[in-house]
C-alpha cells in the first residue's frame, strides 16, 4: 500500500483506448452462414467455447479455403464484458488470413498484446486478463473441428496461469533453480498468479485443475526428499559434507566422532556428555551439548574438554562447528 | 441528459440538507463539548437533529443512538462489541447472520471466525428473503447475537424483521439489523418492531456521506469501539461532527414526513420502468414488487452480460450498478445474486437500478429508450442470441460457480 493505492484505479480507465473502440464498435462481429460460404466453394467451422453461466461464452465462425486452409473470413459472437468483446474482435482479426495451422499457435498473450495502444502499457487491468483466455480456447476448439483431432491435442503441456501462461514444467523449473519459497516470488519470476488470481488456491472465478499454492507445497516437498536422498548417497559413497546432511546424519557424525575419539576419556574420569541439539546460525553451525557424571561438575568442561571436543569435530566434520555446552 | 439509478449505492444530498449544514462550518464551528459559548451555540441545533432522529425512527427516550461515521462502523460495533461482552468471556459463541449481508456485516464475521467466534451463514430463498423458520431452527443456547439485514442493498427485498425481532426477544438473544436500505426509503419504526440494535448510514437518504448511526435498545451495554473523550456519553468517542449530525438530522426528517406518499411516487416510476424493461423478451426481475423497497429493480438481461449492459448505460450517461463478478475487482461472482441463484446466469447478468425521490418522468422515459437500445446492440453482438446453431462439437463448456463458504 502507499499513496497511488489509497483510491483504488476505476476499472474502466485501466482499458487501452483499443478495448475501448472495439467495445463500442466491434469490427467482426457476425455470423457466417453455411450456404454463403459454400457457395463460395468454402468450408464453414463454428466453434462454441464457454457458458452463459460462467460469465463468458464466445461462439467463433472460420470460413476455410479447404484447398489451402486458410481462413478468409472470420466472425464472433459474444457474451462478455467490454474486455470480451474486445479481444473476440482482435482474435478474428488475427485469424484472418492465417491458415488453421499458424491461427492455432495464436495465444492470449498475442490477444492482449494486439490490444495496447503502447507495447509497454498492458491493454487491461491483470484481473481482467482471464477475460482473454477465451480467445485462445476457442481458437483450439475451431482448429480441432476442422482438423478432426481434439483440441486439447494443441496443448503439449499443462497450462496452469491460463492468462500469462506457464507451464506446470516451467513452474517447477523455476520454483526449484531459484529456490522459490512463497507464491509472491513465483508470480515475480513467472508472472503466473499475477493476473486474474484464480490459479493461487481454489476458491476463485475459475476451478483450476492446478493450483500455485499446491505445486508449491509439492515442489519444495520434492526438493526436500531430492536433498536427502542426494545426503543419503553421499554419506554412503562416504563424501558426505558435514554442512550438507540433513539433521539425524550430522547427529550421527557427531555421534559416531565423539564414540570413537572423546567419549572414552570422559567415561575414565566417571563422566559422560549427549548431543542435546545441533542448529545452522549463519556462518555457524551450533552443536549444543550436555555433560553427564562428574563432567558435569568439572571445572576444565568449559575450558579444555570443550577445546578438546570441538577442535576435534573441526578437523574431522567440519570447522565451521562450534560447541556450546548448556 | 444524465440519469442516475444508483442510489442503493449513494443519493444526491438534498439541497436542503446543504442548506442547514452550512452555518456549522463556518459561522458556528464551535466544539460542543467546550464551556464557552462558542462551543455551546451549537447545542440547540444538534438537539435538534436529536430529536428529529429519535423521531424519524420512533426511538424511546430511553434508548441511545449514537452517531458514527457510517453503517460500516455501527456494524462493526455491533458486532465486535457483542463478541467482547457477551462471547471472549461469557458462555456464548455463536453468531446467526445470512449470507447476503452487507460486505460490512460479513467481513466482520469473518474476522469474527479467525478468533474462535462460529458463525452460521443463513440461506435465502429465491426472492433473496430469510425465511422465519430458517432463523428460528438456527438458534442454540449458545447464540449471542442474530444480525439479519432489514431490506437489501441489491434486491431491495425486505426481511421480515418484526416476526425475527419477536423469536429472538423469545429466546433471550440480541438482535441487530443492518437498516441502511429501509431508513428514510420505507416506513421504520421502532415501537412496532423488537430490535436491539440498527445500523443506519445518512448518504442512503440524501444526507451527507460520513455519517451514520447505531440505536441500542434501552441504552442497553456495549463495548465503545473508539475510546477517548467520552463523548456520547463515553459511547463513541471523538469530537461530534457537527455539520453532518445535523445534516442527517434534517435528511432523516425530509426522508420521512409523508414517507407513504414520497414511496408511491417513487415506486410509481419504478413500476413503470420494470415494466418496460419486463416487455423485452427474455428478462427477469427477483421478487415480488410488494416486499420491495419501492425504488429498486434487480433485472436480468437473457444474454447480455452486466458489465457490457453497464458499460453501454454508462456510455449514454445512465449511472447503475451490476453485481457481476465481471465488473468487480476480485472476479468473484457476487454473493447475493448466488445466494439467490436457481439462475447463474443472474450472478452475470444482473443490472441493478434503484431510483430516488429525485428521479423525473423524463428520466425514466430516458432510461427506458436507452436501455432497449443498450439490450438490442449487446444481443446483437450475443453468442446466445446468434441465429445459426453450430455445425458440429458446439457442446456447452461445463462450468463450476464458486459460492462463498463459509
Amino acid at each position: 500500500m502507499a499513496k497511488a493505492d489509497m483510491l483504488g484505479e476505476s476499472l474502466w480507465d485501466a482499458y487501452s483506448n483499443k478495448v475501448t473502440t472495439l467495445m463500442n464498435n466491434p469490427q467482426h462481429q457476425g455470423e457466417i452462414f453455411e450456404a454463403d460460404a459454400e457457395s463460395r466453394g468454402n468450408k464453414l467451422i463454428v466453434a462454441d467455447f464457454g457458458a452463459e453461466s460462467c460469465g463468458d461464452a464466445v461462439r467463433l465462425y472460420w470460413e476455410i479455403d479447404p484447398e489451402t486452409d486458410k481462413i478468409v473470413d472470420s466472425k464472433f459472437k459474444s457474451f462478455g464484458c467490454g474486455t470480451a468483446i474486445a479481444s473476440s474482435d482482435v482474435m478474428t482479426e488475427l485469424c484472418i488470413g492465417k491458415t488453421v495451422q499458424e491461427a492455432v499457435k495464436i495465444t492470449n498473450i498475442d490477444v492482449e498484446f494486439a490490444l495496447r495502444d503502447d507495447p509497454d502499457t498492458p491493454a487491461v487491468p491483470p484481473q481482467k486478463m482471464h477475460c482473454s483466455v477465451m480467445a485462445y480456447d476457442v481458437i483450439k476448439k475451431a482448429a480441432g473441428l476442422y482438423m478432426g483431432v481434439d483440441a486439447d491435442s494443441f496443448e503439449e503441456e499443462i497450462i496452469v496461469c491460463e492468462c500469462a501462461r506457464v507451464s506446470l514444467t516451467t513452474l517447477k523449473e523455476v520454483i526449484k533453480l531459484n529456490d522459490l519459497k512463497t507464491v509472491e516470488e513465483i508470480t515475480d519470476y513467472t508472472k503466473a498468479g499475477g493476473f486474474c488470481k484464480s490459479c493461487i488456491k481454489p476458491g476463485g472465478h475459475e476451478a483450476m485443475d492446478y493450483y500455485l499454492v499446491d505445486i508449491l507445497a509439492d515442489t519444495r516437498k520434492e526438493m526436500d526428499e531430492e536433498k536427502m536422498r542426494a545426503a543419503a548417497d553421499a554419506s554412503l559413497a562416504g563424501n558426505a559434507n558435514f554442512t550438507e546432511m540433513t539433521l539425524v546424519q550430522q547427529i550421527k557424525a557427531v555421534d559416531a566422532i565423539i564414540d570413537e575419539n572423546i567419549r572414552q576419556f570422559l567415561v575414565m574420569d566417571g563422566g559422560d556428555m549427549e548431543i542435546i541439539d545441533i542448529k545452522a546460525n549463519d556462518p555457524f553451525i551450533d552443536i549444543y551439548i550436555r555433560y553427564l557424571g562428574a563432567c558435569s561438575g568439572c571445572a576444565s568442561s568449559a575450558t579444555g574438554t570443550l577445546y578438546a571436543i570441538e577442535s576435534t569435530l573441526k578437523e574431522k566434520l567440519s570447522d565451521k562447528i562450534r560447541v556450546l555446552p548448556i | 441528459m444524465q440519469v442516475y439509478l444508483d442510489n442503493n449505492a449513494t443519493t444526491m444530498c438534498d439541497p436542503k440538507v446543504v442548506e442547514a449544514m452550512l452555518p456549522f462550518f463556518s459561522e458556528q464551528y464551535g466544539n460542543p463539548n467546550s464551556l464557552h459559548k462558542f462551543g455551546s451555540s451549537t447545542h440547540p441545533a444538534l438537539m435538534n437533529a436529536i430529536n428529529q432522529t429519535y423521531k424519524a425512527l420512533g426511538a424511546s427516550d430511553n434508548d441511545d443512538i449514537v452517531f458514527t461515521s457510517c453503517a460500516t462502523e455501527s456494524n462493526n460495533w455491533v458486532l465486535q462489541s457483542v463478541w467482547i461482552d457477551h462471547i471472549v468471556n461469557g458462555e456464548k459463541n455463536h453468531i446467526l447472520t445470512t449470507e447476503v449481508e452487507h460486505p460490512s456485516v460479513l467481513s466482520t464475521c469473518k474476522f469474527l471466525e479467525e478468533q474462535g467466534v462460529k458463525v452460521t451463514y443463513l440461506p435465502v430463498n429465491e426472492e433473496g428473503v430469510v425465511e422465519v423458520h430458517t432463523v428460528k431452527s438456527f438458534i442454540t443456547d449458545k447464540t449471542a447475537l442474530v444480525s439479519v439485514m432489514w431490506a437489501s442493498n441489491e434486491t431491495g427485498m425486505i426481511n421480515p424483521i418484526k416476526e425475527i425481532g419477536e423469536i429472538c426477544k423469545e429466546k433471550g438473544v440480541l438482535f441487530h439489523t443492518d437498516g441502511v436500505q429501509a431508513v428514510g426509503k420505507i416506513p421504520v419504526n421502532l415501537q412496532d418492531v423488537h430490535v436491539d440494535f440498527l445500523s443506519f448510514s445518512a448518504h442512503k437518504f440524501h444526507g451527507p456521506k460520513g455519517i451514520g448511526g447505531l440505536y441500542i435498545k434501552d441504552s442497553q451495554p456495549l463495548s465503545p469501539l473508539l475510546h477517548g473523550g467520552d463523548q456520547m456519553g463515553g459511547r463513541r468517542s471523538g469530537t461530534l461532527n457537527v455539520p453532518y449530525i445535523i445534516g442527517m438530522g434534517k435528511a432523516l426528517e425530509l426522508a420521512t414526513e409523508n414517507i407513504e406518499e414520497k414511496m408511491a411516487s417513487i415506486r410509481a416510476k419504478r413500476d413503470r420502468l420494470e415494466d418496460a424493461i419486463l416487455e423485452l423478451n427474455d428478462t427477469f426481475t427477483v421478487g415480488n414488487r410488494d416486499n420491495r423497497t419501492p425504488n429498486t429493480i434487480l433485472v436480468s438481461i437473457k444474454g447480455v452480460e452486466g458489465e457490457g449492459m453497464l458499460w453501454d448505460l454508462n456510455n449514454g450517461e445512465i449511472g447503475a450498478s451490476t453485481g457481476s463478478a465481471c465488473a468487480s475487482e476480485d472476479l468473484e461472482a457476487n454473493s447475493v445474486m448466488l445466494a439467490i441463484g436457481a439462475d447463474n446466469e443472474l450472478a452475470h447478468t444482473g443490472i441493478r437500478l434503484s431510483l430516488s425521490r429525485f428521479t423525473t418522468d423524463a428520466e425514466i422515459d430516458y432510461a427506458i429508450a436507452h436501455f432497449k437500445k443498450a439490450v438490442e446492440r449487446l444481443r446483437g453482438i450475443s453468442s446466445s442470441f446468434a441465429k445459426q446453431a453450430p455445425t458440429k462439437g458446439g457442446e456447452v463448456q461445463e462450468c463450476e460457480l464458486h459460492h462463498h463458504h463459509h
